[in-house]
């Protein structure tokens, strides 16, 4: 169903082949090699996550690319972006190279590594952006994510740079001085639990700063997990200068608030921090109306010793893919504030356009088939010990949610059925 | 009652039965017999993660008192990147043979993290949590000032409190905030803003930038030690200028209402937050808190670990521990 009407795809050697009005399902079976009868669910372009940690190399006991893409793809994602803190650092075109062949490899949906602005994510020198752009990963999204690029020049220089390939620069806006020890935002909740507050404005402040370099330079930005309602305000002010900004919010950011931290539970511990309901609601208000273009997920897998130990030293993150668009209804589509297809837009065309992911993110004769099936009525439970991720850092354990992800196909292989992994992969 | 973590987690009632017996324990082991045998055969682990030599002899006192078995372990130190996970330690104690742990440590959170997490079955006592929470402090300093300023009435009512000094890195303040406006007290926070917490005013007591504007209204001062490294982060531009717009010098001390109290946790900085005068003078509780801290802390300890007020006490009219 497209659209709300009933239709027929073909697919031939990955390529959508034709698109037509529903026959009889029977004649279907005949005619095909193999058929999915999804009548009743709702065909979407597969999900695009511009924001992904698979912790490969250095990490594998957190996630490796394989078990990434498997969370990916059972959460209807036909690509994923992955994000440059591994060990070693991807600021070489030799490591995003090393990270696209896992990819492959694993052959469950796209992975398009991400390149580090800097080296060694240290924010002093520029990494080898060319280099990596030229590589056969063709980098285009260049990101020191986890660390912010603060350092003035090095992130003017960085935008300029990308002009002559087409990149974007995707920040991670944090004041880091006025953030030193930080654990949750800054307000009521965090003075009441004697945590060291992360103001809001150490965000909003480089996105500001940014939006402006961006705007002088000519430039590309892209901000990545906005969390403020004042974040949400400079975007909007930006895009009206016509300045070429884009933004993005996480899924729990669109549902989870400070308070969250109360019982000291680091599952519930991420950077940027858990914010406050106004903020959520600005958030939401910020997707809804396109001033935030896209979700994406910020996965971010920990092991277990990460997580369980006292919130001060435990590790910044959660998992994201295989919720991502249960969230996301949750907070938009159960609301009320936006329709299934401005979700589709946030979440899979408008990331492949970010990332000049051309095969993803459309659903059109001659099109690569990267779709997803999904069921909009259903609910399930999150059980944090049954997802494809290494890791168990779901802050929405024993949570219901809305929407079921069906069927997921890659490059017309079918990889996930009836919300399983069919052990099929694309070669 | 099995734990005890914050000051946020009990009743009125709750509050007033560890007061009471903590009041009974002290008229109890006044007499010739200091030593009471009702936790006898219970061993009492105090689990410090951060060096405080007060605290831990407070709860060893007080559980020695009632007999129990006491055993100290100290670690610094306890993130996964340093050694040993606190989940590691916590199970290692336990497997000691413990009861009931005493905990103290600078991560804001942890006594709840081991009550909450299922690692342990351990009851938990926390002695000081990061900035967060220090409850048998307050218990202890709400007890002081029932018995010095308020004739042994629990009910706070018409009751004002100012607490001075570093209030954003206090556990001491946040739990007393908790403590005494639940009893009734009119709490005012009283420090230069950098060391306010944003949100505070949310804590339900009043917020002052002035002691000067304070000071003569209070029934209670309760000053807080200052570090002086929180100089070094511009937290205050000198000590002198600190202990001049902030601390309890000899000539604030007229300002004070006649029978108004001074109380300090310790261990205090004379010449900074507070003066020598002041606290050696007739309105100083300074000792009165770490005499009744030992009481307080029976009572805790006595509370939790199954104790009935009743057993203590041929005059109390109140029920057992809850």
């Amino acid at each position: 169903m497209i659209d709300g009407a009933i239709v027929d795809i073909a697919v031939t050697d990955g390529v959508i082949s034709s698109i037509t009005g529903a026959r009889d399902p029977k004649a279907d079976a005949a005619s095909s090699a193999h058929s999915i009868d999804a009548q009743h669910n709702l065909l979407i372009p597969g999900l695009v996550d511009l924001h992904t940690h698979l912790r490969q190399p250095g990490k594998e006991g957190a996630e490796t690319v394989l078990t990434g893409s498997q969370a990916a793809v059972l959460g209807g994602f036909t690509a994923v972006s992955a994000m440059a803190n591994t060990s070693p650092v991807a600021d070489t075109a030799g490591v995003v190279e090393q990270v696209a062949r896992l990819g492959r490899e694993a052959g469950l949906c796209d992975v398009f590594p991400i390149g580090a602005v800097t080296v060694g994510l240290e924010g002093k020198a520029l990494a080898e952006l060319s280099a990596m752009a030229q590589s056969q990963a063709g980098v285009r999204v260049f990101s020191d994510d986890g660390h912010c690029v603060h350092d003035p020049l090095i992130m003017r220089r960085a935008l300029e740079y990308v002009k002559a390939f087409g990149g974007v620069i995707a920040q991670h806006a944090q004041e880091p001085r006025l953030t030193e020890g930080a654990q949750m935002n800054e307000g009521v909740v965090s003075s009441r639990l004697g945590l060291t507050g992360w103001p809001a404005a150490a965000e909003e402040a480089i996105i500001a700063r940014d939006i402006l370099l961006a705007q002088h330079v000519q430039s590309r930005l892209h901000i990545c997990h906005l969390t403020t309602k004042g974040g949400v305000e400079l975007v909007r002010w930006a895009k009206a200068q016509g300045i070429n900004v884009t933004a993005e919010v996480t899924p729990h950011h669109l549902l989870l608030t400070d308070e969250s931290a109360n019982g000291y539970d680091a599952v519930f511990k991420v950077n940027p921090p858990l914010r406050t309901n106004e903020d959520v609601l600005a958030l939401r208000a910020g997707l809804a109306d396109g001033t935030i273009d896209i979700v994406a997920t910020d996965h971010a897998p920990h092991s277990s010793d990460s997580k369980e130990c006292e919130w001060d030293v435990a590790a910044f993150g959660m998992l994201g893919l295989e919720t991502a668009l249960s969230v996301v209804a949750e907070a938009m589509i159960s609301t009320g504030k936006m329709d299934w297809a401005t979700l589709v837009t946030r979440m899979s065309s408008a990331p492949a356009l970010i990332g000049g992911y051309t095969d993803h993110g459309t659903i059109a004769v001659g099109s690569r088939a990267n779709l997803a099936i999904i069921d909009t009525e259903a609910l399930w439970e999150v059980d944090r010990n049954r997802q494809a991720s290494k890791s168990k850092n779901t802050p929405f354990h024993g949570r219901t949610l809305p929407v079921k992800v069906m069927h997921t196909i890659f490059n017309g292989t079918h990889v996930v059925s009836n919300g399983e992994l069919t052990g099929m992969k694309y070669e | 009652m099995r734990h005890l973590l914050s000051i946020d987690d009990l009743s009125l009632d709750q509050v007033h039965v560890l007061l009471d017996t903590a009041k009974e324990l002290a008229h109890v082991t006044s007499g010739p017999n200091k030593k009471l045998p009702t936790l006898r055969g219970k061993t009492i682990v105090n689990l410090f993660f951060e060096d405080s030599t007060r605290t831990r002899l407070s709860f060893e006192a007080a559980a020695k008192k009632l007999s129990a078995d006491v055993i100290n372990f100290t670690a610094k130190g306890s993130s996964v990147s340093k050694g040993e996970s606190l989940k590691d330690t916590a199970q290692t104690i336990e497997a000691l043979g413990a009861d009931l742990m005493v905990v103290r440590h600078h991560a804001s959170g942890a006594p709840r993290i081991l009550a909450n997490s299922g690692w342990i079955q351990s009851q938990i006592v926390n002695a000081g949590d990061g900035t967060a929470g220090h409850p048998s402090q307050a218990l202890l300093d709400a007890f002081t000032i029932a018995k010095r300023a308020h004739s042994g009435s629990y009910d706070f009512n018409g009751l004002n409190v100012a607490i001075v000094g570093d209030i954003l890195h206090s556990r001491v303040a946040r739990s007393n905030v908790s403590l005494l406006t639940k009893m009734g007290a009119s709490v005012t926070l009283v420090a230069p803003a950098t060391l306010m917490p944003l949100g505070a005013e949310s804590w339900g007591a009043r917020i002052s930038y002035s002691l000067d504007e304070v000071i003569s209204d209070s029934d209670v001062v309760m000053m807080l030690r200052v570090q002086s490294e929180r100089m070094k982060n511009s937290f205050f531009p000198s000590e002198r200028e600190y202990a001049r717009d902030y601390g309890l010098g000899t000539s604030r001390l007229p300002q004070m209402k006649p029978e108004a109290i001074i109380m300090h946790p310790g261990p205090m900085n004379r010449g900074l937050e507070i003066s020598g005068a002041a606290a050696d003078s007739a309105a100083s509780v300074v000792l009165d808190q770490v005499r009744n801290g030992v009481h307080m802390r029976m009572s805790i300890l006595y509370t939790l670990l199954g104790g009935s007020l009743a057993s203590v006490s041929t005059q109390s009219g109140e029920g057992g521990a809850k």
